[in-house]
């Protein structure tokens, strides 16, 4: 989806792909900072860890971003305070579903992917428009590089539909290195033709032992 | 213009509080609504000048140096000019701004759903495609929305805007359970949300959705949407698909049907509609309602029902195509 980049909002770029499993969750992001055709910075983590089972990769403008991940940052804190434990991935999905709604006329223009471990320790992954519509997904791309990476990741991992009746499992049967394997390849292919996605690429894999971090070099052209 | 975009920000943050003093958002200090009853072309009159006090006056930032034009100062210009800047884009006119900005940043309308009363009680269907732009943002949203177990919501429209105000109409409906130690009546709810949403009309919510459910009365059936707009009704389609989804609805319809046949009809109806509408797609959700609450009767994925509806006739080929053999 091409936006017009001359207003108030500024499209940094960048890509973030999740991918559930059944009892991990992927979540990578590359590391370019890009305005137009220049790049600012190709350090930079899109990839925030707000609790021990939740990670949140966000793409589009990075200061709405910064801002965001430091709110949802600051109410886990205080949800930790008030009830002596770590927030839930799906409560932080609803939280930053309304986080984002609630600036629903001055939108932060973040495209986020949220993953992480549910309460039974399995993958979980949710998926968000910019202004905070969401659903539960076994795998997503957002981001510029986003077109690209879907399809092929529908063609991989399609799981059922959570809506079909009989219901059927939506997380991958894909094992750990396999889905960390597909996630490098995807994004090698993407950085060949999204200009704004390449340098490096973050991965962060949780599961039950806790999260782990592994960077992969990408394209820096 | 600092003001302005504070204001803005405190609406947003508040957005389920009555809106009646904030709701201008424009520069102009809140007064009272007293007089509804303004013709035409005095609301007219109104907004011009409201968009009027709205241009800001810049000519505190102009440059200093383009007040005096002479050759000298060209000179000087190039050594001692003040550094100056343009204003960015969307400070000039910040309501057309907002307005474009929530334009590029939802989901289109692309949708088909539809409920129906019969004798039964009633059904919901729906699909689950969403779309921003030609790009197909997801193949599996859940358009039916499970506002409390005897009472379903459906979605076209915003995805956010449909998720939120439904979730708030659940709570509303919790309370008023608590409140008043009985169900909200069918009723009840769609007004509630009608009266939410029409404190919202003009600022760009994007809401069409039917509210459908079994209280004290009976069946109860009610389109709401984010003009304002509040109707009852036996039979509603909304969404781009729903054109054809009636002709396939109010073909079939009949008050007297059984629960299956009335299944059958909105799933063939959903089914059509994603078949001839790009913006519809994914699985088809079919609920009913009754004397006991809603239960899901099917989720059918929709390149599956065109094989059933429709199955491959064997047909002779000269030359019969195969794979190639494997290397």
């Amino acid at each position: 989806m091409a936006l017009r980049g001359d207003w108030m909002y500024e499209n940094n770029g960048g890509t973030c792909v999740a991918i559930a499993g059944i009892d991990y969750c992927v979540v990578a992001a590359d590391t370019r900072l890009s305005v137009g055709y220049n790049i600012l910075t190709r350090d930079h983590s899109k990839i925030c860890s707000l609790a021990d089972k939740v990670v949140l990769a966000s793409s589009g403008f990075q200061g709405d971003i910064r801002a965001l991940h430091k709110n949802l940052a600051a109410r886990h804190l205080l949800y930790q305070h008030q009830h002596n434990k770590q927030m839930s991935c799906p409560a932080m999905g609803q939280l930053l579903s309304n986080t984002l709604y609630y600036k629903r006329f001055f939108p932060y223009y973040a495209f986020n992917v949220l993953g992480g471990l549910d309460n039974e320790g399995k993958g979980c992954v949710f998926t968000y428009d910019a202004v905070g519509s969401y659903e539960r997904v076994g795998y997503s791309a957002q981001g510029s590089g986003s077109s690209l990476i879907m399809p092929v990741l529908d063609n991989q991992l399609k799981s059922p539909s959570p809506l079909l009746l009989p219901a059927r499992d939506a997380v991958t049967p894909l094992s750990e290195t396999e889905a960390v394997d597909l996630v490098k390849d995807v994004f090698a292919s993407a950085t060949e033709r999204d200009i704004y996605t390449g340098d490096k690429l973050e991965i962060v894999v949780i599961n039950a032992s806790g999260i782990k971090r592994e960077y992969l070099e990408l394209r820096k052209d | 213009m600092l003001l302005l975009l504070f204001r803005l920000s405190f609406l947003s943050f508040f957005p389920s509080l009555s809106l009646s003093q904030h709701f201008a958002p424009t520069g102009t200090k809140p007064h009272h609504r007293i007089s509804v009853s303004l013709n035409f072309k005095q609301r007219k009159q109104r907004e011009e000048k409201r968009r009027m006090m709205m241009k800001l006056d810049t000519s505190g930032l102009e440059s200093f140096s383009a007040a005096v034009p002479s050759a000298m100062a060209a000179a000087e210009d190039q050594l001692f000019a003040p550094p100056s800047f343009d204003l960015p884009a969307g400070c000039a006119d910040f309501d057309k701004f907002q307005m474009e900005a929530k334009q590029t940043l939802k989901h289109a309308k692309g949708t088909t759903t539809l409920a129906f009363i019969f004798n039964q009680g009633v059904i919901v269907a729906a699909d689950s495609r969403a779309s921003m732009g030609g790009y197909i943002s997801s193949q599996s949203v859940k358009k039916i929305i499970e506002i409390n177990p005897y009472m379903l919501g459906t979605m076209a429209g915003g995805a956010a805007d449909c998720q939120f105000w439904h979730r708030n109409l659940g709570i509303k409906c919790r309370l008023h359970e608590l409140a008043n130690k009985r169900r909200i009546s069918v009723t009840g709810a769609s007004k509630l949300l009608a009266n939410i949403l029409y404190s919202y009309r003009g600022m760009g919510l994007s809401i069409g959705t039917m509210i459908a459910g079994w209280d004290e009365k009976g069946p109860g059936l009610y389109y709401v949407d984010s003009e304002g707009g509040r109707l009852k009704g036996n039979r509603f389609s909304v969404g781009s698909g729903s054109p054809y989804a009636y002709g396939v609805l109010d073909n079939g319809y009949r008050p007297d049907m059984t629960v299956d046949e009335a299944h059958e009809l909105a799933r063939r109806a959903i089914y059509h509609a994603t078949f001839r509408d790009g913006a519809s797609g994914g699985v088809v959700s079919v609920y009913h309602v009754g004397p006991n609450g809603w239960k899901k009767l099917s989720g059918d994925d929709v390149s599956e029902l065109h094989y059933k509806y429709y199955p491959v006739q064997p047909t002779p080929v000269e030359h019969e195509m195969v794979d190639a053999p494997p290397a």
